[in-house]
C-alpha cells in the first residue's frame, strides 16, 4: 500500500511538528509514508470565502498530485473534509476546468489521521505515552463532515498515562471558521471564550484537537490570556512514547523553535 | 421586504454589541440550550427520523419543481370551496391587497395569528399607515408588540426577554393597548400567561377580521393548515367574520398524505413536542361555521427568483421550525436582531439575501454570519445544506459587490503562491527569515485577529524544508 502524507499548508508553514509527529507515528506503525513534494493546499480558504473559481486549480492539482497513492493521510479534519466532501462538488460545477473523474478517484482515499489509524490500520493502541490530563475538542468538520465519531477519543484513551477528561459542550464550534474569525471577530471571540472556559473547567493542562487551524485560534487566545492551558495536536500526543516522552527525537530534528 | 433592514448596519456591527450584552447572552444561552436538548430527545424517539427527513426534503423538492401546477390546483380548490385567491408578486402588492380587503369590511382593528410571511412583508406597519391596528395574539408576539420591540426568533419571538422583563412590559404597556395588567402582577410564568389571557380574550370576542399565515396549503382540497401551541390561532381562525391568510407560494404540498411527514417533522424539530397542541385546518368557507369570507393572498416576494437558483433553491424547503437557530453558536451570541429580517439565524442568513437581494450592507453581510460549523444542516428536518448555500451566496457577494477589491486581490495572490510548491517554499522561507520582526499586533484587517489573540510563531523551518533536508537525504 502506497501511503502519502497530505500535511496541509497550515501545518507545512506554521506547525511542521504536527507533520513530523504524523510521520514518526506512521513509521512506528510500519507505514512507509511518502511526502509528494508537489502538494500545496486543498483550497478551503478560497472556497469557503466565496472564491470557488480560485480554488479550482488547487482542486485539480490535488487530484494529480495524489493520483498514484492508495491512501492519503491528512492531520486535519477540515482539510480532509474539504477534499472528500467539497472537491467533487467543485469539479462538477467547474464547466470542465476540473475533471470530476480524476477528483472522484482520489477523494474517497483521503483519510483524517484518526480514521486512517482506526479504520485502515485497525489500531487504537498506538503505543503512545503521555502522562498528562487532556481534554479533547472534536472540531466541526471532523465531527459533522467526516463523522469521525469517537475514533480520536478511543486513540487517546489507549495512551498510557493519559487522563482524558470530557469537555463540556464539546460539539460546539470554537469560533474559528477561517475568515469568519476576521469578518465576525466579536462573535468568534465570544465563541472562543466559551470554549476556553469549558476547557479550563475540566482542569486539563492540554486542550487537544485534530485540526491546527482551530487550535491556532484557541492557542492564540490562551496565550493572550497567559493561561496555564496549552494546545496540542492529536498527532503530537500519539507520537510520544515512554522512550521519547517529549518527542525530542522528531521535534529536535528541526531547527529549534524560538 | 425592506421594512426592517433600511439603514441597518452590517451583521458584524450589531452582533458585536450583542456579544457585550450580558443579559441577552444569558437569556439566549438558557433558552436555546433548553430547546436544543429537548429537541434532541424528541427526535431520538423516532427510529425512522432519517427516512422522515429524506421524505420531507423529497416531497418539497418535487412540489417546488412543479410549483406552477400545484399553485393552480390550489387556487381552483380554494375558489371551489368559497374562498378568494389573490396573487401578490411582492411585499408592496401583498400589503395593498390586505389593506383593501380590511377596508372593504369597514373595520379598523384586526387580530393576528403569528405569521412569518406577514412579518416578512411588514404588514402591521402597512396597516398602521392606513389607520388599521393589527393586534398580535401569540403570547410572544404580544410581548414584542407591547414592548415596541422586534422579534428575534422564528418560533419564540421574545426569546431575548426573561420573565422579569416581560412583567415590566406587561405592567407598562398593556393598558395602552387594551385591558391593563392585573394589580400586583408577578413574574411567575403562570401569572404572566393569565394576564395575557385576560388581555387577549376581549380582543378575540370583539374582532371581526383576522389575518393569518399558514404552515401548509394542501393543493388537492384547497385546505390551509396552522399548527400552534396556545389556541390563540384557533380563536382567530374561527371567531371573526373575515379571515385573510397571507402565505408564501412555497408552502403548498400536493396531498393530505404529505402532511403525515411534516406533522411529525415540524413539532419535534421546533417545540420538541410529539404533536403540537392545536392543528387547525380549514377549506374555504362553510355556512354557519367560522368566517363567512376567506381570502388567500399567495405571496411570491423573491421566491420565484430563489427557485431559479440551483444551489439556493433548497432554502424554499424550509418549514420554519427554527431548529437551526437553536443550535447555531453564532445566533446564540449575536441574537436575532442582528440579522435584520423576519428570518434570523442560519436559515435567515440564506433566505434573506435570496428573497431581497444583496444590495444593502446588511444583506451582503448575512452569508458570512456563520463559522460553517454545520450544526444547522445536521438538525434541519428537511435537510437544507445551509453551509453549502452560505458559501454559494458568498460567491455571489464577491462577484457583485465592489467592497471586496482588496480581499479579491489577496485571494488571487494567495492562490498564485499556493498553486506552485516552489513559490510556496519561497514564501515560507521569507516568513521564516523575518519571523523575529513579525509584529504582535497586526495592522489593517489582521487587527481583527490580534485584538483578542496572539499570532502563531512562524517556525524556523517549514515541514517541506525539513522533509527535504532530513528525509530525502536518507533515501
Amino acid at each position: 500500500m502506497r501511503v502519502a502524507l497530505f500535511v496541509t499548508c497550515v501545518n507545512d508553514t506554521l506547525y511542521p511538528r504536527t507533520g513530523q509527529a504524523t510521520v514518526t507515528l506512521l513509521r512506528r506503525l510500519g507505514v512507509d509514508v511518502e511526502f509528494p513534494s508537489q502538494q500545496t493546499c486543498c483550497g478551503q480558504m478560497h472556497y469557503n470565502t466565496g472564491y470557488r473559481h480560485q480554488a479550482e486549480p488547487l482542486v485539480r492539482d490535488f487530484a494529480e498530485t495524489f493520483a498514484d497513492y492508495d491512501a492519503v493521510v491528512a492531520p486535519s479534519g477540515s482539510c480532509a473534509g474539504m477534499v472528500r466532501d467539497i472537491h467533487p462538488r467543485v469539479a462538477r460545477r467547474s464547466s470542465g476546468r476540473v475533471d470530476p473523474e480524476r477528483v472522484d478517484a482520489v477523494a474517497p482515499k483521503v483519510y483524517e489521521l484518526s480514521e486512517f489509524l482506526v479504520d485502515v490500520l485497525g489500531v487504537t493502541d498506538v503505543g503512545a505515552y503521555f502522562p498528562h490530563r487532556v481534554t479533547y475538542h472534536p472540531t466541526c468538520h471532523s465531527l459533522r463532515l467526516l463523522k469521525v465519531g469517537d475514533r480520536p477519543t478511543r486513540l487517546l484513551r489507549a495512551v498510557r498515562g493519559l487522563d482524558l477528561v470530557e469537555l463540556p459542550g464539546a460539539d460546539e464550534c470554537c469560533g474559528f471558521g477561517g475568515t469568519f474569525a476576521l469578518k465576525n471577530s466579536a462573535v468568534s471571540a465570544a465563541m472562543c471564550s466559551d470554549k476556553l472556559r469549558h476547557a479550563a473547567d475540566t482542569g486539563a493542562e492540554v486542550l487537544c484537537a485534530a485540526d491546527n487551524s482551530c487550535l491556532m485560534h484557541l492557542d492564540g487566545a490562551l496565550r493572550r490570556q497567559h493561561s496555564g492551558v496549552r494546545t496540542l495536536h492529536l498527532a503530537e500526543i500519539l507520537a510520544r512514547t515512554e522512550d521519547d516522552p517529549h518527542g525530542t527525537s522528531w521535534s529536535r530534528a528541526t531547527r529549534s523553535l524560538a | 421586504m425592506s421594512v426592517v433592514s433600511l439603514g441597518m448596519p452590517a451583521f458584524p456591527t450589531t452582533a458585536e454589541s450583542a456579544t457585550r450584552d450580558a443579559q441577552l447572552r444569558h437569556n439566549l444561552r438558557n433558552a436555546t440550550h433548553t430547546i436544543r436538548d429537548k429537541r434532541a430527545h424528541a427526535v431520538a424517539e423516532l427510529a425512522d427520523w432519517a427516512e422522515l427527513r429524506a421524505a420531507g426534503a423529497a416531497i418539497k423538492d418535487r412540489t417546488l419543481r412543479h410549483l406552477d401546477h400545484y399553485l393552480v390546483e390550489l387556487e381552483i380548490a380554494v375558489t371551489r370551496a368559497g374562498g378568494q385567491v389573490h396573487w401578490a408578486s411582492d411585499a408592496a402588492e401583498a400589503n395593498r391587497i390586505v389593506t383593501e380587503l380590511v377596508r372593504a369590511t369597514g373595520e379598523t382593528d384586526v387580530v393576528k395569528v403569528k405569521s412569518m410571511a406577514t412579518q416578512e412583508i411588514g404588514l402591521n406597519e402597512a396597516l398602521a399607515d392606513a389607520g388599521i391596528t393589527a393586534y398580535e395574539t401569540d403570547l410572544a408576539e404580544l410581548i414584542v408588540q407591547l414592548g415596541d420591540d422586534r422579534p428575534s426568533h422564528i418560533l419564540v419571538p421574545a426569546i431575548h426577554r426573561n420573565r422579569a422583563e416581560i412583567r415590566d412590559i406587561f405592567r407598562q404597556a398593556m393598558g395602552r393597548w387594551g385591558r391593563p395588567a392585573p394589580e400586583g402582577l408577578t413574574d411567575r410564568p403562570g401569572d404572566l400567561a393569565e394576564a395575557a389571557r385576560l388581555h387577549l380574550r376581549e380582543r378575540f370576542l370583539t374582532a371581526k377580521v383576522a389575518v393569518s399565515g399558514a404552515n401548509f396549503m394542501v393543493a388537492e382540497t384547497g385546505t390551509l393548515v396552522v399548527v400552534e401551541s396556545e389556541g390563540n390561532g384557533r380563536m382567530c381562525l374561527t371567531l371573526p367574520e373575515t379571515l385573510i391568510s397571507v402565505v408564501g407560494i412555497e408552502k403548498v404540498v400536493p396531498t393530505w398524505q404529505d402532511l403525515e411527514v411534516y406533522l411529525q417533522l415540524l413539532p419535534r424539530s421546533s417545540t420538541a413536542e410529539r404533536m403540537n397542541p392545536y392543528t387547525s385546518t380549514w377549506t374555504g368557507c362553510t355556512e354557519g361555521d367560522g368566517p363567512r369570507q376567506f381570502h388567500l393572498v399567495l405571496l411570491d416576494n423573491g421566491r420565484t427568483a430563489t427557485l431559479a437558483d440551483e444551489v439556493g433553491r433548497q432554502a424554499l424547503r424550509c418549514i420554519r421550525c427554527s431548529a437551526c437557530l437553536n443550535v447555531c453558536p453564532v445566533y446564540e451570541r449575536a441574537g436575532g436582531h442582528a440579522y435584520g429580517s423576519a428570518y434570523p439565524g442560519p436559515i435567515g442568513a440564506i433566505l434573506t439575501p435570496q428573497l431581497r437581494g444583496i444590495a444593502s450592507a446588511l444583506d451582503a453581510s448575512l452569508p458570512y454570519a456563520s463559522s460553517l460549523c454545520g450544526a444547522c444542516y445536521e438538525v434541519c428536518p428537511v435537510a437544507i445544506d445551509i453551509p453549502e448555500v452560505l458559501v454559494h451566496l458568498r460567491e455571489r457577494v464577491v462577484e457583485r459587490s465592489r467592497g471586496h477589491l482588496g480581499e479579491r486581490a489577496a485571494m488571487r495572490a494567495a492562490r498564485w503562491v499556493l498553486q506552485d510548491p516552489d513559490r510556496l517554499r519561497r514564501a515560507q522561507r521569507m516568513a521564516a527569515r523575518t519571523r523575529r520582526l513579525h509584529p504582535k499586533r497586526l495592522p489593517g484587517p489582521g487587527a481583527a485577529w490580534t485584538d483578542t489573540r496572539d499570532t502563531p510563531q512562524v517556525p524556523a523551518e517549514s515541514f517541506r524544508d525539513w522533509w527535504r533536508r532530513t528525509q530525502e537525504e536518507e533515501r
